[in-house]
């Protein structure tokens, strides 16, 4: 009893000082903002996840016919985790090109059902499943468009499972791209009103989705030779890790052999950056080739051409790989829009994939808040003062993690769920 | 009734052939060149090294697996998941990992390596008695890590090249060097297997050998977290050949 209470005492003592001290310091690990976003969060400073999640698959049938190269896909695949009692459900979106199974969306999951939520997790827009059953004109990045389709998704799904979940109310939570459409799904609530949204989240949103896509292909013109060689730049890059690996007494590519990477400076700022837009690149490549199938486009694959399963896609692959978003937006993205709203300037295109566009309605609504960090490259100058400004007191900004580098660092993921818990901001 | 089957072959034959005629009647919009071909990038560096001359097949086999782990082997998998505890699953791996460390033993002195011979020796002595006939590995806790030696990595080691790639139906992404790696350790195990007749004295040998055989066919897919399309990746084929190809060089020249 005795010892009992002086290890409580000495408890007390002690939880002010640790209370005072995480306030005052951020203590996310990688000062970097490329090298947090490539590594993301070490292990050992994650939410300890207790017990089993239970992560079910689900496909949405869609009775769309497809093309014979897309045998393999039978409907729009998203997950779910539900508990067996009454709860709030949250919506998650995938950043671009992300699945429902993403690391980060299986991550967010996790934690939101431990913290009592259904959670039902959407892929991205952009991911190529998603633009073949789930996109009405199969072409990615409008986002009041995408906002549609993901609304219309979300009343299917709620539809199915309705019958065997108690919900209490309803929330969204979109990270990256994810999280700017988010805003705009968030605004079409409110005329549809069938989830009445209680709580949106925007995790590191984009504010324009033309000036991030443009920031990070921006990073392949520091790799040697530009971006027409992201080949080679990516061969020199495997060359070193290979190297690097073969050196050390490494079980495999895990988190000990990025993190040793990353303290041996392995790479340089210039090679990190790179690295990220390549990895954009590649699911990019994945976007426009679905798109442009699905639209009978022309722009990757001849018109007209009914691609087999035999047929070697390689070359396409090559092609997709070596376009930026910049090639995409202009010689692809523009066009199908233009061609449907003739008088559509490219500005005018420009300023609707942005918050601007809805701006009125992000500064009003008490539901929305933001969390970001400072050093979030995919925002241009002056852009993280223009959320400062449009979403007040509703906005939290760390001062490093770089593009999502600290979404899984344990304040983080707190503070995260404390507000989607929160009756106010 | 042999007659009566060619003019089957023949009738259907002419049948299909006819129809395909039709079918390319109707499809006459002709293909338009797209905007962007591979030929605009041809100054970069290509990425993937891997010989593919039967990407055809290789593609067609790989979607044989798709359905192959899609009616049947995911479905049985998932029950074995379900039915079995997690200290049963676990055991069944220490088993058949137990197994496989005499071909690691063989191969690791063929390409006379004497540590890892000795490591995987020690290992396979310590697992077989202390770990009750390999269910449980205590060798691990007392240092020796497992070792992984196969004939495809013998055959490196003496000079042979890989090959070209090849999708194997059910086991996947391997090339033609590995291929017959795994037929010679399939004949030796088999050869080991037969001499020793572990199962003579059941009355039932052949049948409790088949129902090995199967049940590490479900440890293998259960241990293997890989699903083919689960990336949704139009270009999934190459992503994972590619990594096939990296994985190996990681893995062999340490």
């Amino acid at each position: 009893m005795k010892i009992e209470r002086s290890v409580l005492i000495v408890f007390l003592l002690l939880m002010p000082v640790f209370a005072w001290a995480d306030e005052a310091v951020y203590r996310y690990p990688v000062a970097d903002s490329y090298a947090a976003t490539i590594l993301g969060t070490p292990q050992n400073l994650r939410p300890e996840l207790s017990g089993k999640v239970p992560i079910k698959t689900m496909i949405l049938e869609t009775d769309l016919k497809k093309p014979e190269i897309f045998f393999y896909d039978h409907g729009l695949r998203y997950t779910a985790a539900f508990q067996d009692r009454k709860a709030p459900l949250i919506f998650l979106i995938a950043g671009t090109g992300g699945g429902s199974k993403s690391p980060k969306v299986l991550a967010l999951m996790g934690n939101l059902y431990q913290a009592g939520f259904h959670v039902i997790a959407l892929p991205s827009p952009t991911f190529p499943n998603f633009i073949i059953d789930a996109s009405a004109s199969h072409v990615p990045g409008n986002l009041p468009d995408d906002a549609v389709d993901l609304y219309r998704v979300m009343e299917q799904i709620w539809n199915v499972s309705k019958g065997r979940i108690e919900v209490s109310h309803f929330l969204l939570a979109g990270y990256s791209l994810g999280g700017t459409e988010a805003a705009f799904v968030a605004k079409l609530d409110e005329e549809r009103k069938v989830f009445d949204f209680r709580r949106v989240l925007m995790l590191n949103p984009g504010v324009s989705l033309y000036t991030s896509a443009s920031r990070i292909e921006g990073l392949l013109d520091r790799i040697p030779g530009g971006p027409r060689r992201v080949g080679a730049f990516f061969n020199r890059v495997m060359e070193k890790s290979t190297n690097f690996y073969r050196k050390g007494a490494f079980v495999g590519i895990d988190d000990d052999f990025l993190f040793a990477a990353y303290q041996a400076q392995l790479l340089d700022r210039d090679e990190a950056g790179g690295i990220i837009a390549v990895s954009f690149r590649i699911s990019s490549a994945g976007m426009v080739f679905a798109s442009d199938v699905m639209t009978n486009g022309g722009y990757v694959v001849p018109r007209n051409k009914v691609l087999k399963n035999s047929d070697s896609l390689e070359d396409y692959f090559w092609t997709s790989l070596h376009l930026s978003f910049l090639d995409y937006f202009n010689e692809y993205f523009y066009p199908y829009f233009q061609s449907r709203h003739p008088g559509l300037s490219k500005e005018e295109l420009i300023e609707a994939l942005s918050l601007k566009s809805i701006e009125g309605y992000l500064a009003s609504s008490a539901k929305i808040g933001v969390i970001t960090n400072e050093d979030d490259f995919i925002l241009a100058p002056g852009e993280l003062d223009y959320l400062r400004r449009v979403f007040g007191p509703r906005i939290k900004i760390y001062p490093s993690g770089g593009h999502l580098g600290n979404l899984e660092y344990r304040d983080n993921m707190a503070f995260l769920i404390d507000r989607l818990r929160s009756a106010t901001w | 009734m042999f007659r009566y089957l060619i003019h089957l072959f023949i009738t259907l034959g002419l049948a299909l052939y006819l129809t395909g005629c039709a079918a390319s009647a109707t499809h006459i919009a002709s293909e338009i060149p797209p905007m962007h071909t591979v030929s605009e990038f041809s100054d970069d560096e290509s990425v993937s090294h891997t010989r593919d001359p039967w990407e055809g097949f290789n593609k067609g086999m790989y979607k044989f697996n798709y359905e192959a782990d899609r009616f049947f082997f995911l479905p049985v998998v998932n029950a074995y998941e379900t039915a079995a505890p997690g200290f049963v699953q676990t055991g069944v791996s220490n088993f058949f990992a137990n197994i496989r460390e005499v071909r690691t033993l063989y191969n690791s002195i063929l390409q006379a390596k004497g540590k890892e011979s000795l490591v995987t020796l020690g290992r396979f002595l310590t697992n077989s008695t202390i770990g009750i006939g390999g269910l449980f590995d205590p060798a691990t806790s007392f240092g020796w890590r497992q070792q992984h030696e196969d004939f495809d990595r013998t055959l490196e080691t003496w000079g042979v090249g890989t090959g070209p790639y090849l999708v194997l139906p059910i086991l996947g992404p391997s090339t033609v060097r590995n291929a017959s790696g795994l037929a010679v350790d399939g004949a030796v195990r088999w050869a080991v297997v037969s001499s020793i007749d572990p199962f003579g004295g059941t009355g039932a040998g052949s049948e409790i050998e088949t129902g090995a055989t199967a049940l590490e066919a479900v440890d293998l897919r259960h241990r293997e977290k890989f699903r083919y399309y689960e990336s949704d990746y139009p270009f999934e084929y190459y992503m994972v050949r590619y990594i096939f190809s990296e994985r190996r060089e990681l893995t062999t020249i340490r």
